[in-house]
């Protein structure tokens, strides 16, 4: 039987109470949202609070909220939430692709966007979604907030600048006009992590040539976007020779590591596959986008 | 802590520590073993109970979460010694073998239905790949969900009588 070392627990009844309960309870403190991530690790020992505050009761940060050029998403919106969002599907529809694969639909009732991105797994599906969207990360302490990149944001493994006494509050994914993006993901089985995934992102000018594009990869060992395919597809009309240029540059982009899921090799062919993919079906839907 | 809930519609306060998971509060304080308890680790989803109607996996869920909301387990399912309709249809169509599997689905599958009373087959399927049986009956429990779906009313409408 799995059970938890024991811990003291307290429920937030608001984002100023939770950051007063982290100040209160120091550094052995730590904040459950779905707790999907947090409670198998806590039984496996690999996290160990004296403090769990829960902040399943801050309805005020599950919300998706458009407010001019961009979508305001709360931290505690459910993946359920997100995944059955129209105004996510057509603005976003990389986060509905997502999500379609994110654990399994009894999961996603609990878990959160903002549990997803603070937990930084090198394989959570929503880091590299919020890469690709050029997402910007709300931070609140008690001296006030902040808003960070997501490169600012995403440390490292299991790492983000998000401090102790801070809580994720809200992400922004800015609204570009004629966009489409895409997300799609290898598993083993339904609820495992991606042996390897891509997610696109593409804006056209209004002449149809990219005007902005951003590729990311998960659980392939690389941080930030595919930079260099990002540079050789701007300016240009989408085509596969394109896309097949931007798998190949994927494939050398990343740094997988052999494991229980599959062989390097194996894992460059997916990236370069995947690439393919995404940036075909997220260039078609940029050229079907109606408004931004 | 104290910790209050409603589960099955019955309103219940115990005693638990923190640390005690919702599956383990309801299997062994509530003394509710209908609701099984499998893999530990939030695949197996035998666990399954719905929280204010939506499935979730009760071992992964800690019981002082769970305070203040509503829980419905596999022995919330039958009323007044009636199936209910799933219950009834995983009867009729051979949805179970060895059983262990049955509860999370059967909780599920009414979650589904309440939603949408009309699924495909592969809505089904979605809506229980998160749920592990293992005697691979998978067939018979997406048919054992349509004749819940074909019968609203259970057995009621079958006009045949239940041995409940």
């Amino acid at each position: 039987m799995q059970i938890p070392a024991p811990f003291d627990y307290a429920r937030a009844s608001s984002v100023d109470d939770a950051l007063a309960l982290l100040e209160r309870h120091g550094p052995e403190s730590l904040i459950v949202a779905g707790g999907h991530s947090l409670l198998p690790m806590m039984k496996l020992r690999l996290a160990r609070p004296e403090w769990l505050i829960d902040i399943n009761d801050l309805f005020e940060l599950d919300f998706i909220v458009r407010d001019g050029d961009r979508l305001r998403v709360g931290a505690m919106t459910r993946h359920t939430t997100l995944f059955e969002s129209d105004e996510v599907r057509r603005l976003f529809p990389i986060i509905t692709d997502a999500e379609r694969t994110i654990a399994d639909p009894v999961v996603r009732n609990r878990g959160t966007i903002g549990g997803s991105l603070c937990q930084a797994d090198p394989a959570e599906d929503l880091s590299t979604v919020c890469i690709v969207l050029g997402a910007e990360a709300v931070i609140r302490g008690t001296a006030g907030e902040r808003v960070v990149s997501m490169a600012e944001f995403h440390v490292g493994p299991y790492e983000t600048s998000v401090a102790h006494n801070e809580l994720l509050v809200e992400v922004r994914l800015p609204i570009r006009p004629r966009s489409g993006s895409a997300y799609e993901k290898v598993e083993r089985r339904v609820g495992d992590w991606a042996v390897a995934a891509a997610g696109a992102s593409v804006s056209l000018a209004e002449d149809g040539t990219i005007d902005h594009v951003a590729i990311g990869l998960t659980a392939i060992g690389l941080d930030g976007t595919v930079t260099e395919a990002e540079a050789m597809l701007h300016g240009k009309a989408p085509s596969e020779e394109l896309f097949v240029e931007a798998g190949r540059l994927a494939a050398l982009a990343c740094d997988p590591l052999a494991d229980q899921r599959g062989a390097i090799d194996y894992k460059r062919h997916l990236a370069d596959e995947l690439t393919r993919r995404v940036l075909r079906r997220a260039s078609s839907r940029a050229a079907e986008a109606q408004e931004g | 802590m104290q910790i209050s809930m409603t589960v099955n519609g019955d309103e219940i306060t115990r005693e638990a520590e923190p640390r005690v998971l919702l599956v383990h509060f309801i299997r062994e304080i509530l003394g509710l073993t209908g609701t099984h308890w499998g893999c530990d680790t939030s695949n197996c989803g035998t666990c399954v109970v719905l929280m204010d109607g939506l499935p979730v996996k009760s071992c992964t869920v800690l019981a002082a979460m769970a305070d203040g909301h509503d829980i419905r387990t596999v022995e919330g399912l039958a009323t007044g010694g009636v199936l209910d309709p799933v219950q009834q249809g995983f009867m009729e169509e051979h949805g179970l073998q060895c059983g262990f599997c049955t509860p999370g689905m059967m909780l599920t599958a009414r979650a589904l239905l309440d939603r949408n009373p009309h699924p495909d087959d592969d809505q089904i399927r979605e809506a229980i790949s998160g749920q592990i049986c293992r005697c691979t009956g998978y067939a018979t429990i997406v048919r054992s969900v349509q004749w819940a779906a074909e019968h609203p009313a259970g057995a009621a409408a079958t006009g045949e009588e239940v041995n409940a």
